[in-house]
Formats: structure tokens, sequence, C-alpha cells
């Protein structure tokens, strides 16, 4: 395997500022996501995402001058995520300056949008982000959920990984909702499920606590890691860590 | 007149090139984004970008005419560069979903799909193998790019045997197989991964192409 193992920071973006908060010293202005992707950037992150969790359409405005703002000083990958629900709003954030958009709920309500959108601009520009929990409603043990984990949806999470991937997303972003939050690891059994259900780059999310959670998360089959709080909060060198962490245990990282 | 080489980003459609435009400017270019024939032709540089499929690409191109405009620069020793899809598009065809489709020709070869074994889209930071010689990756021995793409060009069939000429250089990465990264070859350059989004080692191999401008 030469190809290294992403570690990608996850900004939520409301209205064109960071939400959540960030800890870090020596920003300017630390809810200003360009001034945080030049950190991260500086700081050896591998990609970056930011999650629009704007609510009204008047403030998204906002997030896709950030987008543009970012992809033009910051040049590295970037995927942006929120309210995506159509080939029109991922035309729009490609050309504002996003490399690849990332879809959830409306994938779930509609299917068929992952088709229309590979179709139109490549299986490449299109990340599917999937909240899944563990659930005895479905045949896996693994369910599909919307509104951030609120809602179930009686889908079965890998079966939905294997119709996305038929349908051609490009790459799986997998968010375990009974992990996330907890700071006590990845949940590996189900990286491990979906890995072996589909051959597109999976990216895990949900548990990061700290470096040594990451390389289990490797082992059962992620091509890439997310995670927002841990690096938000943590010390500036948070990514070196993790990245430190992973290459101790046999993994290449850049 | 900024003193600086004016590059040309060809504009045909093709996705998100704004990064490409940025990065150019960054590593010392004056970069215009045009389709405009004079333009296109009279640029220190051209820049071919390239996202989606090889077929599509093909055809936006013809639509603006740019395959006898890329074909005419080389034809003049006029640099051209070549970036992902648009490092696909210089070999002979591509090989999508099992249809083929023609491909500008400038070298020999197939664009086809990376092995079935292999996680598809070969997507991150990946190694390249850079000849000795190489002007692109000159400093850049060591250092990841980032790719994003489903099929590479897996052979490299130009006949090197005649002495006479300058060989082409020919930079190799592995994933599932090994496949072609980049090729430098006269006033033709062009890369498999995206120099653009590669942070400071692209950088520099945007900059080592635009010195030699």
């Amino acid at each position: 395997m030469t190809l290294s193992v992403r570690v990608i920071p996850c900004l939520d973006v409301d209205a064109g500022r960071v939400v959540k908060g960030v800890n870090f010293e020596n920003l300017r202005d630390a809810g200003d996501p360009v001034e945080l992707a030049h950190r991260y950037n500086r700081a050896g992150a591998d990609e970056l995402t930011f999650l629009d969790v704007t609510a009204s359409s008047a403030d998204r405005e906002t997030t896709y001058d950030v987008v543009t703002r970012t992809a033009e000083e910051v040049f590295i990958p970037l995927t942006v995520g929120g309210g995506i629900r159509s080939p029109k709003d991922v035309d729009r954030l490609l050309r504002t300056g996003a490399d690849k958009v990332s879809i959830n709920t409306a994938a779930v309500s509609r299917p068929e949008v992952i088709n229309e959108i590979v179709g139109r601009f490549g299986n490449q520009v299109l990340v599917l982000s999937l909240d899944a929990r563990r659930s005895e409603a479905t045949e896996s043990g693994f369910e599909v959920t919307t509104h951030g984990g609120r809602t179930g949806t009686g889908i079965d999470a890998l079966a939905w990984c294997r119709d996305a991937a038929d349908r051609g997303v490009g790459e799986i972003l997998l968010n375990s909702i009974d992990a996330d939050g907890t700071r006590d690891g990845f949940d590996t059994e189900m990286i491990s499920a979906v890995r072996a259900v589909t051959r597109v780059p999976l990216i895990a999310s949900g548990g990061a606590g700290v470096p040594a959670h990451f390389p289990p998360a490797i082992a059962a089959g992620a091509d890439a890691v997310l995670a927002a709080s841990m690096f938000h909060f943590g010390p500036d060198d948070m990514i070196a860590q993790v990245k430190d962490a992973i290459r101790s245990a046999g993994y290449p990282v850049r | 007149m900024t003193g600086k080489p004016d590059v040309v980003v060809l504009d045909y459609g093709s996705g998100n090139i704004h990064s490409a435009v940025r990065a150019l400017e960054r590593a010392g270019a004056d970069v215009t984004l045009t389709k405009d024939t004079d333009a296109v032709l009279n640029a220190s540089g051209l820049v071919v970008p390239g996202v989606g499929a090889f077929a599509a690409v093909m055809s936006a191109l013809r639509e603006i005419d740019g395959p006898r405009w890329i074909g005419r620069r080389i034809a003049g020793s006029r640099p051209v560069l070549g970036i992902c899809v648009g490092h696909q598009v210089m070999f002979d065809r591509g090989v999508e979903h099992g249809i083929p489709a023609e491909g500008l020709g400038e070298w020999p070869g197939e664009v086809t799909a990376l092995p079935e074994d292999a996680v598809v889209p070969h997507m991150g930071w990946n190694t390249v193998r850079p000849p000795e010689d190489s002007v692109l990756f000159d400093g850049l021995k060591d250092e990841r790019f980032y790719f994003v793409h489903s099929y590479a060009v897996q052979s490299w069939d130009f006949d090197q045997s005649i002495e006479s000429m300058n060989p082409p250089k020919v930079t190799w990465s592995h994933h599932g197989t090994d496949f072609i990264a980049a090729v430098e070859n006269g006033p033709l350059s062009a890369t498999q991964f995206h120099p653009e989004k590669s942070g400071d080692a692209g950088m520099q191999l945007l900059r080592n192409w635009i010195l030699s401008l």
C-alpha cells in the first residue's frame, strides 16, 4: 500500500462562521473558516470538509463565499456538505470552488439523485455521507438515520452503501451515531462491515478521542479518518500526533 | 506587462478550475482563463485541465477546436501541461465502461480501468517515481501528490529506441498496479494527479513548469 491514510478535519459552518467554536491559540479570528483552513493546512491536514449547517438560503450565499475564499488560498482538496439536493446545487458548489460535495438526507429520500449527479459531474465529486447506528430494525444490525441521527429510517446501512456505490458515489463517509461525541473510539465493527460490501474509498467518522483511536479504524478498513472536536479543541499539533499514531501502527501518512 | 510568464488555462467547461488558476498564479504565472484562439495559441504555456469522463472531456475539447490548438502548439514547441483527464486525453484512446473513445494521440497507449481488487476511485496522496533528470519533479523526489481517478495508462508503449530523439521522461505511481503518473516530452507535459490540489509539493511542481517556459 503506497496511498497514504488521509486525515481530515471537519468544520461546521453556519452563515459563513464556524459554529461549535475552536480552541486555538494565535488565531486572529477562530470563527473564520478560511483562517482555520489555513491553519489545518499548515498543520498537515490532507483534505478539509466544510459541513454547511446554515438554515436559510440567504445565509447560504455566505457559505459559497467562504468556499471560494478557501479554494483560492488553500491548495488541498475541499469537500462541502449540507443542503445538497440536486445536480444544480452540486454545479453551484463546484463552480464556487469545492472539489467534492457530500450528500446525505436528499440521497436517502431520493436515491436517483446520486445517478443524476455522477452522470453529470463524474463519480469523483460525490461523497455519500451516512449517519448510521446499531439497531435491531435491520438485517445487518446497522440502520441509516437522518436529521443528525435523531430519525431512524428502517433502511439497512449495508444495503444502502451497496446501492449508493452501484449508483456511482465516489466515496463513503461513514459516521457512527452511537460513537459520535463519546470520544471512546470509532465503531470498528461497523467500519469493517461497510468495508466488506463496497470497494469505494471509506472515510470513518465518529468517536475519535485520542490519537490511539485511529489505527484500529484503519485496520478495520477505513481509507481516511475524519474528526471535528478532537482537532478543534485539542493541542495545535493534534493532526501531527494522529499521523504519528497511524505511522507507528505501520500505515503510510503524508 | 508583469514580466511573469503568461499562462492560459483552457476554458472549455471543465469542472472546478478556479484552484488551477489560483495555484498557477501563486506559483508565479500571469494566468488567463479563456478559449480565445489567439490567446490559446500565443500564451507561453497552456494548461489543459479535465475532470469526469474521458469521452465527455474529448467532445468538450472538440467543441472549441481544442485538439487542433493543442496539436499546433506542440508542433511549434510551445509548452502544454495536461492535468488529470487532461493528461489522459494526450494518449491514443480511453476505454470507460468497455466503450473506447479516441484521444489526442500525442502518445501511444490506452487509458483503462484500474484493477478490480483496488479501492476505486484511487483517491488521495500517493508517492511517485520520477526519473533522475525530471524537470517537473526537481527537488520533489520523496513528496506525495493528490490523485483522484478510476482509469489510468498502465503501460508505456513509446518507441524509445530511436537514439537521436530526446526520450520522454516517464514518472510512475502504483495503485493495484503500476500506472503513469506524469510524462515530460519536449513541449508536452502531463500529470495524472492534481498539482493544484497537492499542497506545497504541487505548488513547487507548477513553479518548476512555469520556470521552464
